[in-house]
Protein backbone atom coordinates (compact mmCIF):
# COMPACT_ATOMS: atom_id res chain seq x y z
CA UNK A 1 0.00 0.00 0.00
CA UNK A 2 2.70 2.15 0.87
CA UNK A 3 5.40 0.29 -0.36
CA UNK A 4 6.55 -1.11 3.12
CA UNK A 5 9.31 -3.31 2.31
CA UNK A 6 9.54 -6.84 3.40
CA UNK A 7 12.26 -8.29 5.42
CA UNK A 8 14.34 -11.25 4.11
CA UNK A 9 14.81 -14.31 6.22
CA UNK A 10 17.02 -16.59 4.45
CA UNK A 11 17.71 -20.08 6.19
CA UNK A 12 21.58 -21.27 6.61
CA UNK A 13 22.24 -24.64 7.97
CA UNK A 14 20.93 -24.50 11.16
CA UNK A 15 19.86 -20.64 11.58
CA UNK A 16 18.03 -17.90 10.25
CA UNK A 17 19.38 -14.82 9.03
CA UNK A 18 17.83 -11.53 9.02
CA UNK A 19 19.56 -8.34 7.63
CA UNK A 20 17.83 -5.43 8.80
CA UNK A 21 19.09 -2.87 6.04
CA UNK A 22 15.98 -0.60 5.81
CA UNK A 23 14.48 2.49 8.43
CA UNK A 24 12.66 0.22 10.11
CA UNK A 25 8.52 1.65 10.85
CA UNK A 26 6.89 0.40 13.48
CA UNK A 27 4.67 -1.82 11.29
CA UNK A 28 7.78 -3.50 9.72
CA UNK A 29 8.52 -4.21 13.11
CA UNK A 30 5.47 -5.84 14.36
CA UNK A 31 5.25 -7.77 11.08
CA UNK A 32 8.85 -8.96 11.55
CA UNK A 33 8.38 -10.23 14.72
CA UNK A 34 5.35 -12.36 13.24
CA UNK A 35 7.37 -13.43 10.22
CA UNK A 36 10.33 -14.03 12.19
CA UNK A 37 7.95 -17.04 14.45
CA UNK A 38 6.41 -18.14 11.62
CA UNK A 39 9.93 -19.00 9.91
CA UNK A 40 10.88 -20.66 12.96
CA UNK A 41 8.42 -22.86 12.58
CA UNK A 42 8.60 -23.55 9.46
CA UNK A 43 12.08 -24.32 8.88
CA UNK A 44 12.52 -25.66 12.53
CA UNK A 45 16.12 -23.62 12.97
CA UNK A 46 17.71 -23.48 16.18
CA UNK A 47 19.36 -20.36 15.75
CA UNK A 48 18.63 -16.53 14.72
CA UNK A 49 20.71 -13.94 14.24
CA UNK A 50 19.77 -10.66 13.51
CA UNK A 51 22.27 -8.49 11.39
CA UNK A 52 22.01 -4.96 12.06
CA UNK A 53 24.86 -2.87 11.00
CA UNK A 54 22.51 -1.40 8.24
CA UNK A 55 20.64 -0.15 11.20
CA UNK A 56 20.80 3.98 11.81
CA UNK A 57 19.11 4.62 15.01
CA UNK A 58 17.48 2.07 17.53
CA UNK A 59 14.73 3.75 19.88
CA UNK A 60 12.72 1.79 22.83
CA UNK A 61 10.29 0.57 20.61
CA UNK A 62 12.69 -0.92 18.03
CA UNK A 63 14.62 -2.27 21.29
CA UNK A 64 11.77 -3.53 23.03
CA UNK A 65 10.82 -5.49 19.97
CA UNK A 66 14.04 -6.95 19.36
CA UNK A 67 14.06 -8.15 22.47
CA UNK A 68 10.49 -9.41 22.67
CA UNK A 69 11.57 -11.46 18.94
CA UNK A 70 14.88 -13.02 21.37
CA UNK A 71 12.51 -13.64 24.01
CA UNK A 72 9.67 -15.78 21.83
CA UNK A 73 12.41 -17.42 19.79
CA UNK A 74 13.94 -18.59 23.22
CA UNK A 75 10.84 -20.10 23.97
CA UNK A 76 10.73 -21.94 20.94
CA UNK A 77 14.35 -22.78 21.38
CA UNK A 78 16.03 -20.59 19.23
CA UNK A 79 19.22 -19.11 19.90
CA UNK A 80 19.34 -15.23 19.13
CA UNK A 81 22.64 -13.22 18.20
CA UNK A 82 22.56 -9.64 16.86
CA UNK A 83 25.34 -8.49 15.06
CA UNK A 84 26.78 -5.82 13.58
CA UNK A 85 25.44 -3.25 16.36
CA UNK A 86 26.58 0.23 15.10
CA UNK A 87 29.08 1.66 17.83
CA UNK A 88 27.15 5.09 17.87
CA UNK A 89 23.82 2.98 18.36
CA UNK A 90 25.25 1.35 21.26
CA UNK A 91 26.30 4.30 23.04
CA UNK A 92 22.94 5.86 22.74
CA UNK A 93 21.38 2.69 24.28
CA UNK A 94 23.93 3.30 27.13
CA UNK A 95 23.32 6.96 27.54
CA UNK A 96 18.98 5.93 27.32
CA UNK A 97 20.03 2.84 30.16
CA UNK A 98 18.45 0.38 28.05
CA UNK A 99 20.23 -3.28 26.93
CA UNK A 100 19.54 -6.38 25.29
CA UNK A 101 19.10 -9.98 27.56
CA UNK A 102 19.38 -12.87 26.43
CA UNK A 103 20.87 -12.02 23.27
CA UNK A 104 24.43 -13.12 22.12
CA UNK A 105 25.75 -9.77 21.48
CA UNK A 106 28.44 -10.39 17.96
CA UNK A 107 30.76 -8.35 16.31
CA UNK A 108 29.45 -9.21 12.89
CA UNK A 109 27.74 -12.47 10.45
CA UNK A 110 30.15 -14.75 11.04
CA UNK A 111 30.64 -13.92 14.95
CA UNK A 112 27.39 -14.43 15.40
CA UNK A 113 27.43 -17.85 13.41
CA UNK A 114 30.05 -18.98 15.70
CA UNK A 115 28.78 -17.90 18.82
CA UNK A 116 25.68 -19.48 17.70
CA UNK A 117 27.29 -23.00 16.58
CA UNK A 118 28.96 -23.07 20.04
CA UNK A 119 25.90 -22.73 21.92
CA UNK A 120 24.49 -25.55 19.77
CA UNK A 121 26.95 -27.65 20.74
CA UNK A 122 26.72 -26.69 24.48
CA UNK A 123 23.09 -27.28 24.12
CA UNK A 124 24.18 -30.71 22.83
CA UNK A 125 21.58 -29.81 19.97
CA UNK A 126 24.32 -30.09 16.87
CA UNK A 127 22.83 -31.73 13.77
CA UNK A 128 24.92 -34.69 12.42
CA UNK A 129 25.36 -32.80 9.26
CA UNK A 130 28.36 -31.25 10.73
CA UNK A 131 27.58 -27.98 10.69
CA UNK A 132 29.90 -26.09 11.97
CA UNK A 133 32.44 -27.54 9.67
CA UNK A 134 30.21 -26.16 6.56
CA UNK A 135 29.96 -22.73 7.93
CA UNK A 136 32.10 -19.80 6.20
CA UNK A 137 35.28 -19.43 7.92
CA UNK A 138 35.60 -16.61 9.90
CA UNK A 139 38.23 -14.51 8.64
CA UNK A 140 37.25 -11.08 10.83
CA UNK A 141 39.30 -8.24 10.58
CA UNK A 142 36.60 -6.34 12.51
CA UNK A 143 35.79 -2.83 10.84
CA UNK A 144 34.92 -1.68 13.82
CA UNK A 145 36.56 -2.09 16.87
CA UNK A 146 35.61 -2.43 20.06
CA UNK A 147 31.58 -2.44 19.59
CA UNK A 148 30.66 -2.25 23.04
CA UNK A 149 28.81 -5.51 24.02
CA UNK A 150 26.06 -5.30 26.25
CA UNK A 151 23.49 -7.62 27.87
CA UNK A 152 25.09 -11.08 28.72
CA UNK A 153 26.12 -14.16 26.94
CA UNK A 154 25.39 -17.13 27.61
CA UNK A 155 27.89 -18.48 25.35
CA UNK A 156 30.85 -17.52 27.07
CA UNK A 157 33.76 -15.13 26.37
CA UNK A 158 36.47 -17.36 24.44
CA UNK A 159 35.64 -16.67 20.54
CA UNK A 160 39.31 -18.06 19.12
CA UNK A 161 38.38 -21.76 19.94
CA UNK A 162 39.85 -23.89 17.66
CA UNK A 163 37.49 -26.62 16.47
CA UNK B 1 11.69 18.58 2.54
CA UNK B 2 14.37 19.44 0.27
CA UNK B 3 17.26 17.61 0.36
CA UNK B 4 19.49 19.73 -1.93
CA UNK B 5 21.73 22.40 -1.13
CA UNK B 6 24.66 21.15 0.50
CA UNK B 7 25.55 25.02 2.22
CA UNK B 8 22.42 26.01 3.06
CA UNK B 9 21.83 26.48 6.60
CA UNK B 10 18.78 24.90 8.18
CA UNK B 11 16.05 27.26 10.14
CA UNK B 12 13.03 25.72 11.15
CA UNK B 13 10.84 23.14 9.75
CA UNK B 14 8.11 21.30 11.37
CA UNK B 15 6.82 17.47 10.06
CA UNK B 16 3.07 16.81 11.38
CA UNK B 17 2.91 13.91 13.55
CA UNK B 18 -0.28 11.30 13.03
CA UNK B 19 0.96 7.96 11.65
CA UNK B 20 3.23 5.64 12.36
CA UNK B 21 4.84 6.77 8.58
CA UNK B 22 5.18 10.52 10.39
CA UNK B 23 7.46 8.87 13.07
CA UNK B 24 10.11 7.45 10.11
CA UNK B 25 9.18 11.18 8.33
CA UNK B 26 9.99 13.06 11.43
CA UNK B 27 13.43 10.83 11.97
CA UNK B 28 15.14 11.73 8.24
CA UNK B 29 13.92 15.48 8.38
CA UNK B 30 15.32 15.45 12.38
CA UNK B 31 18.27 13.44 10.38
CA UNK B 32 19.16 15.95 7.42
CA UNK B 33 18.71 19.01 9.71
CA UNK B 34 21.18 17.57 11.84
CA UNK B 35 24.04 16.86 9.74
CA UNK B 36 23.65 20.01 7.89
CA UNK B 37 23.78 21.44 11.76
CA UNK B 38 26.76 20.13 11.97
CA UNK B 39 26.58 17.58 14.28
CA UNK B 40 28.75 14.56 14.75
CA UNK B 41 27.29 11.23 13.78
CA UNK B 42 26.93 10.35 17.39
CA UNK B 43 25.09 12.99 18.38
CA UNK B 44 22.95 12.91 15.06
CA UNK B 45 21.91 9.36 16.28
CA UNK B 46 20.84 10.76 19.73
CA UNK B 47 18.78 13.34 18.73
CA UNK B 48 17.32 11.58 15.74
CA UNK B 49 16.13 8.82 18.73
CA UNK B 50 15.23 11.32 20.83
CA UNK B 51 12.61 12.67 17.60
CA UNK B 52 11.51 9.37 16.58
CA UNK B 53 10.47 8.55 20.99
CA UNK B 54 8.73 12.27 20.98
CA UNK B 55 7.36 11.27 17.53
CA UNK B 56 6.16 7.94 18.44
CA UNK B 57 4.41 9.27 21.62
CA UNK B 58 2.19 11.92 19.73
CA UNK B 59 1.43 8.50 17.08
CA UNK B 60 0.23 6.58 20.31
CA UNK B 61 -0.62 8.91 22.97
CA UNK B 62 -2.18 12.23 21.22
CA UNK B 63 -2.94 10.47 18.10
CA UNK B 64 -1.73 14.07 16.23
CA UNK B 65 0.44 16.54 16.95
CA UNK B 66 3.30 17.98 15.02
CA UNK B 67 7.58 18.01 15.57
CA UNK B 68 9.22 20.97 15.22
CA UNK B 69 13.08 21.31 14.32
CA UNK B 70 14.67 24.77 14.56
CA UNK B 71 18.60 25.81 14.76
CA UNK B 72 19.29 27.40 17.78
CA UNK B 73 22.13 30.46 16.62
CA UNK B 74 22.21 32.76 20.23
CA UNK B 75 24.29 32.14 22.87
CA UNK B 76 24.50 28.11 22.37
CA UNK B 77 24.71 26.76 18.64
CA UNK B 78 22.33 23.57 18.25
CA UNK B 79 18.99 21.86 17.67
CA UNK B 80 15.88 22.72 19.46
CA UNK B 81 13.01 19.48 19.20
CA UNK B 82 9.57 20.70 20.06
CA UNK B 83 6.86 17.77 19.85
CA UNK B 84 3.40 19.11 20.43
CA UNK B 85 -0.15 18.19 20.69
CA UNK B 86 -3.24 18.15 22.09
CA UNK B 87 -3.94 14.98 22.89
CA UNK B 88 -5.12 14.23 26.85
CA UNK B 89 -2.04 14.87 28.41
CA UNK B 90 0.24 12.90 30.96
CA UNK B 91 -1.22 12.37 34.44
CA UNK B 92 1.59 11.25 36.51
CA UNK B 93 4.55 13.38 35.07
CA UNK B 94 6.61 12.68 37.93
CA UNK B 95 5.73 9.08 38.00
CA UNK B 96 6.89 8.49 33.99
CA UNK B 97 10.25 10.43 34.43
CA UNK B 98 10.89 8.61 37.86
CA UNK B 99 10.34 5.37 35.98
CA UNK B 100 7.74 4.58 38.54
CA UNK B 101 4.89 4.08 36.01
CA UNK B 102 5.62 1.63 32.77
CA UNK B 103 3.18 1.91 30.41
CA UNK B 104 2.96 -1.43 28.47
CA UNK B 105 4.13 0.65 25.13
CA UNK B 106 7.35 1.93 26.61
CA UNK B 107 6.01 5.68 27.53
CA UNK B 108 8.48 5.87 30.41
CA UNK B 109 11.29 4.07 28.78
CA UNK B 110 11.15 6.71 26.28
CA UNK B 111 10.73 9.41 27.75
CA UNK B 112 13.45 9.01 29.88
CA UNK B 113 15.94 8.23 27.53
CA UNK B 114 15.00 11.22 25.56
CA UNK B 115 15.57 13.65 28.68
CA UNK B 116 19.46 11.66 29.35
CA UNK B 117 19.91 11.95 25.43
CA UNK B 118 19.59 15.77 25.31
CA UNK B 119 21.12 18.76 26.86
CA UNK B 120 18.01 20.38 27.95
CA UNK B 121 14.38 18.96 28.52
CA UNK B 122 11.53 20.45 29.47
CA UNK B 123 7.62 18.87 29.57
CA UNK B 124 4.23 20.90 29.92
CA UNK B 125 1.15 18.73 30.16
CA UNK B 126 -2.52 19.89 30.91
CA UNK B 127 -5.66 17.55 29.96
CA UNK B 128 -7.37 20.47 28.26
CA UNK B 129 -4.32 21.95 26.35
CA UNK B 130 -2.51 18.88 25.41
CA UNK B 131 1.84 17.90 25.71
CA UNK B 132 4.98 19.95 24.89
CA UNK B 133 7.70 18.54 25.21
CA UNK B 134 10.81 20.85 24.43
CA UNK B 135 14.54 18.93 24.32
CA UNK B 136 17.89 20.84 23.16
CA UNK B 137 21.09 19.15 21.97
CA UNK B 138 24.00 21.79 21.90
CA UNK B 139 26.66 21.65 19.15
CA UNK B 140 29.86 20.71 21.07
Amino acid sequence: MDGTPTIPIIKLHDDLIVSIQVDLSDRVVLELKEHIAQAIIRTGATGLVLEVSGMELMDSFITKAIGDIAKTAKLMGVETALAGLSPMIAMTLVEMGMEFSGVHNALNLEDALEQLAEARQQRGLAWDEGAPEELAEPVHQPLTPQTPRMGDRASGPERTRSR
Amino acid sequence: VTRDGAASTPGELTVPVRTERDIVRARTAGKDFCRRLGFRPTDQVKIVTAISELARNIVLYAGSGAVELRALAAERRGIEVVARDQGPGITDVDGVLARRIRSRTGLGLGLVGTQRLMDYFDLQTSSDIGTTVVVRKYLS
